[in-house]
């Protein structure tokens, strides 16, 4: 490679100056180690219901192999619509308000690619999941960060987004209950920061994928308040609250202009979610409150257990809300957030994520998810505990 | 049913402690009503659940079907109090369908629960007719996979 420097290169600027996932390297630590006990996964322990299972194997049996419509089947359009309707009260046109996608993850993609101009400006808050700020990027717009805190429990309000709005302002993004903090919005600042969004004329792109995993109270969807159903790109999927994310199986629901607009990016790129996938879904949605209800009963006393640790361990914690993660601080420590989790890898094998890799505001924090067995997670926490009884807290010592 | 006695069926082996953690109830309240349980009888024992197949060990367990005519004071209560008396009945149900009873039992060997069957059970006044069953393999037993499927492991990191 002695010409090296004459080689081209040939990735694009954008793609090019885009770090990797703070992620990504600290797998790559934590994939090199034996007996690990992992926080740091962010998917279900649980295995996909059994029946839910089948029905994908049934469907391969049958010979359904074959393409879908671009859109998704029709019988899973209509069951996501009666979904829906059923339980968050907002109902959506299964002929041409609901897409469904590769998960919510190209859903997302799609939904900002199909609305953003050059420079236009989409605001989201941090920490929050690794490829909300890269996605922006990539659809060539400017994320704007709105930084949440411990202080005031990861939650969003109005005046929050109100500071960060200019003329560019396009869209804002949403997720709760959220990755990494487990927090959930109180209904009047989602209904305030909905008002806003009507007044700004902006589109909403909320990202519920842990709508049913909310243990204090129902979640609403912010596309059933009043004014904002058809600004609102609904985005859900499988993969947490059905235990599917290996099925890779979300949808959009929104209204058909903009739904129309992310299926034409879909249809030329992805064509079709895989049509065993729509099987296994179309049959998770048969019974989803039986399936769902007992996870997330075991969630909860999860939650529970995590919280009183780390209280009881005198490490302030909020108490989640929702999804199946914690975010204890750890800045008293003296570590950063990165030493924190490679100290903690290295002295008592228990992996937990950087809260760095979520935004800068994440620095301070870790991220435990809970989505563990719950004799690795006791034995996680007696390990955290040996851990942090040996660091006397900067500000003590 | 109550989250406390659902995480007992579980694991009858959780502690206090954690049980206090996981249900969000100060420790004490646990103790007390893991008490009141068992003094009510709604608790009736702890006990392992048991791979007998891995086990050194001569024993058969038999299902069997009985037929019995009901008296016309206290039904089938009688002959089934009577049945479930002997030590060699592990479990005894009224049942629907084409029997009445149904019973567990266990035996060194088939000829021990011949034995039973013929000499015991079949004389009792009452019993009209048995059909039994021999088990086996456990496949899964009091919802515990005797032999659990092998584990598929997750990325140790993930988003």
């Amino acid at each position: 490679m002695s010409d090296s420097k004459s080689v081209r290169n040939y990735v694009a600027s954008h793609v090019r100056d885009m770090p990797p996932s703070g992620i990504r390297d600290f797998f790559e630590i934590v994939s090199t180690m034996k007996d690990v006990i992992s926080l740091g996964i962010g998917e279900p322990d649980f295995v996909t219901p059994w029946h839910v299972r089948e029905a994908a194997i049934y469907s391969l049996e049958r010979g359904m192999t074959s393409y879908t419509s671009n859109l998704g089947l029709l019988k899973l359009r209509q069951a996501i619509a009666e979904y829906l309707h059923r339980t968050y009260n907002v109902f959506y046109r299964p002929e041409n308000e609901i897409l469904i996608t590769v998960g919510v993850s190209e859903a997302l993609d799609l939904a900002l690619r199909a609305i953003l101009e050059p420079g236009d400006e989409v605001i989201y808050h941090e920490p929050c999941y690794v490829s909300y700020n890269p996605i922006i990027t990539f659809a060539h717009g400017k994320p704007v960060a709105i930084q949440t805190t411990q202080e005031t429990g990861f939650r969003l309000n109005r005046a929050m987004v109100e500071e960060k709005l200019t003329d560019r302002t396009k869209a804002i993004m949403l997720n709760f209950p959220n990755n990494p903090t487990g927090a959930a919005l109180d209904l009047d600042d989602l209904r305030e920061i909905g008002e806003l969004a009507v007044e700004r004329d902006l589109i909403v792109i909320t990202d519920d994928i842990y709508g049913e995993l909310t243990y204090d109270g129902r979640h609403t969807a912010i596309s059933s308040l009043p004014g904002l159903r058809d600004r609102t790109i609904y985005l859900h999927g499988f993969s947490k609250a059905w235990a599917m994310t290996g099925f890779r199986l979300g949808f959009a629901a929104g209204p058909a202009q903009l739904v129309g607009a992310m299926m034409k990016i879909h249809q030329y790129t992805m064509l079709c979610a895989p049509i065993t996938s729509q099987e296994a879904a179309l049959e998770a949605l048969k019974q989803p409150e039986s399936d769902i209800e007992e996870m997330k009963a075991e969630y909860k006393q999860r939650r529970n257990f995590i919280y009183r640790s780390f209280e009881d361990m005198g490490v302030p914690c909020v108490k989640p809300k929702g999804a199946f993660y914690a975010f204890p601080r750890i800045d008293k420590f003296g570590l950063t957030s990165k030493e924190f989790a490679l100290k903690l890898l290295d002295e008592e094998n228990v992996a937990v994520v950087p809260g760095s890799a979520f935004g800068a505001c994440g620095e301070g924090h870790v991220r435990c998810s809970y989505a563990t067995g719950m004799e690795e997670l006791k034995e996680a926490m007696t390990r955290i505990q040996r851990f942090i009884q040996r660091r006397v807290p900067a500000e003590v010592g | 049913m109550d989250e406390l006695l659902k995480l007992l069926k579980k694991n009858a082996l959780e502690t206090p402690e954690n049980l206090s953690k996981m249900l969000d109830i100060p420790i004490d309240e646990v103790k007390t009503r893991i008490a009141e349980y068992e003094k009510s009888g709604i608790i009736r024992g702890y006990r392992a659940v048991v791979n007998h197949d891995q086990l050194d060990i001569r024993q058969v367990t038999a299902v069997i079907e009985v037929k019995v005519t009901p008296e016309r004071e206290g039904g089938f209560n009688h002959i089934a109090d009577r049945i479930s008396k002997f030590d060699e009945v592990e479990s005894l149900y009224l049942m629907s369908g084409t029997f009445d009873l149904l019973l567990f039992v266990s035996g060194r060997d088939l000829k021990d629960v011949a034995f039973f069957v013929a000499e015991k059970l079949a004389t009792i006044p009452g019993v009209l007719s048995t059909a039994t069953h021999f088990m086996l393999r456990t496949y899964k037993d009091h919802g515990v996979m005797m032999e659990p499927e092998e584990g598929y492991e997750r990325l140790k990191v993930s988003p």
